[in-house]
């Protein structure tokens, strides 16, 4: 009964306008609906938590819409991780202040990384997420990448979330550009890989299309795993329906001993 | 009227939306006389026990949270860290604690485990006694945890909830009207709901 059970957190992507997007592989946004909405089905449906990305803030080099953040805030009833033009401790702290308990740092790692510690002295490290994207190269090699997926870090990914263990972070969002949206299973080598040289807890991201990949991703050594299109969209045409799994379906979901 | 005492640690808004949700009206201060005119108290906080005993201190609300509980018997609820300040002290900081209730706060363990520090995650409660406080809950309670430390309580009989993460610890304690939870009811969907009502209600 008192088992503990790896956390399966739904993941929402919003675009400018503040609508709910899908993505694969970074690219062609599907529109999902309204976010807000969204968030009262996933507080019925009694989710873990719910990772929520502004995924166009970064590319039009804007700030967090605290507005947005504001409203989607006030009807979850749930851990909420923020993630999206965060670029300093101005940023971090006006979206906690609009009730947000974790934030996802990304593309600013790139120039500071130093961030990473500033969140964490403030909020502390159970509030700081770095989210790092992995993308394979043409030569089949895993790259750090940022901005959406369109630049090359030059340090290999273990390293660079090394480092950010070593800066503070309380946990690495891995994110598997490769897989996003795919729903055909994630990447079990890059998690296992990553997972293994860290203390941290590693949350596992893109590719989840089933419970058995979740399943997979939490014996490869993540400590969470994310989905997005798998708690979306439904049936071989994605037509757009939000679902979650039931408790009975999610307690096989323990981390290895 | 519940005081949600504002010391500048953590999150406090989603506290005051759930209770929002919930019908409660509550208000998030620091101002002594508003403090005292509470029926109740929830002493919230996310972060480090030494900043936590130290902002409290800073405004003096250490003493004013001692005299209203310890001797107006005002019932306070403590969140995480606010729990924790609760207690003696920490292994955490050198900071002395509130000792409004015996007991200390420790790191986990996790020597002979390859479970990773901090606890994070939603985890099953078990009740060690009765308790206005957690007597009605949904079925299958379990919470959202985040947490490095942990309460170890002097006396077994102020141990109310018991949780398993490494090992079994103590979740949550209570000592007449003094109650501190390690997990976020605020962040608890319909558990942290139901918990939050029967303080309102039921102590």
């Amino acid at each position: 009964m008192s088992q503990y059970q790896s956390r399966v957190i739904p993941v929402l992507l919003c675009n400018l306008e503040g609508s709910l997007v899908k993505t694969k592989r970074f690219t062609k946004p599907v529109y999902i609906g309204d976010p807000v909405n969204a968030v009262k089905i996933f507080n019925d449906k009694e989710v873990d938590e719910l990772v929520f990305l502004d995924i166009t803030a970064t590319a039009q080099g804007r700030k967090p819409n605290i507005r947005y953040i504001s409203e989607i805030a006030t009807e979850a009833f749930m851990p909420l991780c923020y993630g999206g033009g965060l670029t300093n401790l101005a940023d971090i702290r006006a979206v906690i202040k609009a009730g947000i308990e974790k934030v996802a740092i990304n593309s600013a790692l790139e120039k500071d990384p130093d961030l990473i510690s500033r969140s964490a002295d403030v909020l502390g490290s159970s509030s700081t997420v770095a989210s790092i994207d992995i993308k394979k190269d043409f030569w089949g090699k895993y790259r750090v990448v940022t901005r959406n997926g369109s630049n090359n870090l030059s340090m290999p990914p273990l390293e660079f979330a090394q480092l950010m263990e070593a800066k503070g972070a309380g946990e690495i969002m891995l994110n598997s550009v490769d897989r996003d949206g795919m729903m055909e299973g994630f990447d079990l080598k890059l998690i296992e890989e990553i997972s293994k040289s860290l203390s941290i807890p590693v949350i596992a991201s893109g590719g989840a299309g089933s419970i058995a990949h979740l399943k997979q991703a939490i014996q490869a050594g993540a400590s969470a795993v994310a989905a997005g299109s798998m708690f979306v969209f439904q049936g071989k045409h994605r037509a757009v329906l939000i679902t979650y799994p039931s408790q009975v379906e999610l307690a096989g979901l323990i981390p290895r001993i | 009227m519940i005081a949600i005492i504002d010391y500048a640690m953590g999150n406090l808004g989603s506290v005051k939306n759930i209770l929002k949700r919930i019908g409660v009206p509550s208000e998030i201060t620091n101002d002594a006389q508003r403090i005292r005119n509470a029926q109740k108290i929830i002493l919230p906080g996310v972060g480090s026990f030494n900043s936590g005993m130290q902002n409290l201190s800073k405004g003096g609300l250490d003493e004013l949270l001692s005299e209203l509980v310890l001797i107006e018997k005002i019932p306070i609820l403590g969140i995480c860290l606010g729990a924790q300040l609760m207690l003696n002290g920490s292994e955490e900081g050198h900071c002395k604690g509130l000792s409004f209730v015996p007991g200390n706060v420790v790191k986990f363990n996790n020597d002979n485990s390859n479970l990773r520090v901090p606890h994070m995650g939603w985890t099953h409660v078990q009740r060690l006694k009765s308790c206005g406080l957690t007597d009605q809950l949904p079925v299958e309670p379990r919470f959202y945890f985040v947490h490095s430390y942990h309460f170890k309580m002097e006396n077994k009989k102020d141990e109310l909830l018991q949780s398993e993460y490494i090992y079994p610890f103590c979740s949550a304690f209570q000592q007449d009207h003094i109650m501190g939870v390690q997990f976020h009811p605020e962040k608890s969907h319909k558990f942290g709901m139901a918990l939050l009502r029967n303080f309102t209600e039921q102590v």
